[in-house]
């Protein structure tokens, strides 16, 4: 006699739009106007984290629609330029998508440090179009206190992947 | 024949391909709104800005909440041990604060008669807007808050915002019940300000440091460290003398400004309702009589009736001497006989201070210029 067996279904759902409902609720608690010994809350720029996973687990096309929608909301979230986030997020899925045959199956080393090197780009780029845009180059200094938060989050990032990645040779 | 078996049995799905086309789509569509949008009051975009503001402020809000209730219970407890060493720097700050209140009482009281004599028209006063801060952008690429006000309660694009130390930044964009406050230290801010010591004129420029940048500084040595840096007012975006922080040398070489406004946390703001005090005056009032604001002068006292008089007493004297002198001159001319040269006109008596002639010049030809003055 068979046992049934569950089966777990990741759809999209699953690995889309409840990493995304997270990262919107989690940027809103990091708005919080806390101050503590003239410290305040760090301000990493969370969705950078699904836009290196989610090419990782599979290509899809929700996902780059829905990275545009959270760069979107950053943007107003921020009182930034609209489509700036958005263009940065997406610089980061498309690399990270075109590379991709490369990274599966790659040490967490290397994924972290193809991170960095992503959000690097996305931030320069970012730097560039703000730079342009204001006429004033932002401070480098207040640079690196975001992107350090950022790259900080790259366990997120790992964890994404190896809890959704199913190892579907479709995708590769 | 099942469509399985047929010849398309080995197509595989193109997802690689199908989420490429939609990155470059979706990276286009991004372009072309940030070229559409440059964050200006006047974007087509303000209106979503504002609906997504309404919405994840009194959510923000919610998580402001227990952070003010707990810096207001740690105070509560901090009062009570730090009591003695508060009551001891208060009783200080009063000693050292009581001379200052005699002159600033003294210095509004001169002034304010300076203004009425001169016919100077003084800013209105300007009414304020309590808030509370619900959320916080940080980072280089923006700074800026969401407060708890909005047109409801009067509040306006470009109305200065405030704290109890000193300017916070200004509103940029508001909805029904909440406003985006775009802080001083952000990169898109511009500030005109003067140093107090100086007068010189700056411009107060963030770049998403905690210290903004103040550039094109005119004059030679007219900041040095520690100087009060004040808003000018220059363009009408913010009243004058308006406390924004003290000049300090950065790590870059350049100028830059501590905020006084870092010195707490900005919970608590007040809006100034203050709009271009140009604005408030009305085209007829612009083309008014030169001498019209003298209306405001109030009425002279005994004292400043007398010296008027006395005054005006001793110049009726000066003239009155000053005519017996020329007419004993012309007496004399009358009864000499007649000079080859012309004789020397007398001079006025050395006590009498110098008058203008009461003797019209004639029109057609202008008066000759004294001699030692430029012509």
């Amino acid at each position: 006699m068979r046992r049934s067996v569950a089966v777990r279904i990741v759809g999209p759902v699953q690995w889309i739009v409840i990493p995304a409902l997270i990262t919107v609720a989690a940027a809103i608690v990091l708005a919080t106007p806390v101050e503590l010994f003239g410290l305040n809350l760090p301000e990493p720029v969370i969705p950078m984290v699904l836009a290196f996973a989610w090419p990782l687990i599979r290509p899809s096309v929700i996902a780059p629609l829905v990275l545009t929608a959270l760069g979107l909301f950053l943007d107003i979230f921020t009182y930034g330029p609209l489509g700036l986030w958005a263009l940065a997020l997406l610089g980061i899925y498309a690399v990270v998508l075109a590379s991709r045959s490369f990274l599966i199956g790659q040490d967490t080393g290397v994924l972290f440090v193809w991170y960095a090197a992503c959000c690097g780009l996305a931030f320069m780029l970012v730097y560039l179009v703000v730079s342009l845009i204001a006429r004033n180059p932002p401070s480098l200094l207040a640079l690196l206190g975001q992107i350090v938060p950022t790259l900080l989050l790259f366990p997120f990032a790992n964890h994404m992947v190896e809890q959704f990645d199913d190892g579907d040779v479709r995708f590769r | 024949m099942a469509f399985r078996d047929g010849p398309f049995e080995n197509i595989k799905v193109p997802l690689v391909w199908t989420a490429a086309l939609t990155v470059v789509v979706a990276i286009v569509v991004c372009v072309l709104l940030l070229i559409s949008d440059v964050r200006a009051q006047t974007s087509a975009y303000q209106p979503v800005r504002a609906g997504v503001e309404a919405v994840t402020g009194p959510v923000g809000g919610v998580f402001a909440a227990p952070v003010r209730w707990f810096g207001h219970a740690t105070d509560y407890v901090g009062g009570y041990f730090f009591a003695v060493s508060e009551n001891r720097r208060l009783k200080r700050d009063l000693a050292e604060l009581q001379p200052w209140r005699d002159q600033a009482i003294a210095l509004k009281n001169v002034n304010s008669r300076y203004e009425a004599m001169l016919g100077i028209r003084p800013d209105p006063p300007v009414a304020m807007q309590t808030a509370r801060s619900i959320s916080d952008t940080r980072g280089p690429f923006s700074n800026a808050r969401l407060i708890d006000a909005g047109s409801s309660k009067g509040i306006k694009v470009g109305n200065p915002v405030i704290n109890e130390q000193g300017l916070v930044g200004r509103v940029v964009g508001t909805s029904g019940h909440v406003s985006r406050v775009v802080l001083l230290t952000d990169v898109a801010s511009r500030t005109p300000v003067l140093v107090d010591r100086t007068d010189a004129r700056a411009l107060l420029t963030g770049d998403g440091s905690p210290n903004p940048r103040l550039e094109f500084v005119r004059g030679v040595g007219a900041v040095k460290a520690g100087d009060r840096i004040l808003s000018s007012g220059d363009g009408g975006g913010f009243p004058r003398g308006v406390p924004i922080g003290v000049a300090a040398k950065g790590v870059d070489g350049s100028w830059r400004v501590k905020l006084f406004s870092d010195r707490g946390a900005i919970d608590y703001v007040r809006v100034m309702l203050f709009e271009d005090f140009s604005q408030l005056i009305g085209a007829d009032d612009l083309n008014a009589p030169p001498l019209a604001a003298l209306g405001t002068l109030s009425e002279a006292t005994s004292a400043q009736t007398t010296a008027i008089s006395d005054s005006a007493a001793r110049r009726d004297v000066a003239r009155a001497g000053v005519a017996q002198a020329q007419a004993d001159a012309a007496a004399a001319a009358a009864t000499a006989p007649a000079p080859t040269r012309p004789a020397p006109v007398p001079s006025p008596p050395a006590s009498t201070p110098p008058t203008p002639q009461p003797t019209p010049q004639p029109a057609t030809e202008p008066a000759a210029p004294p001699p030692g003055e430029p012509g």
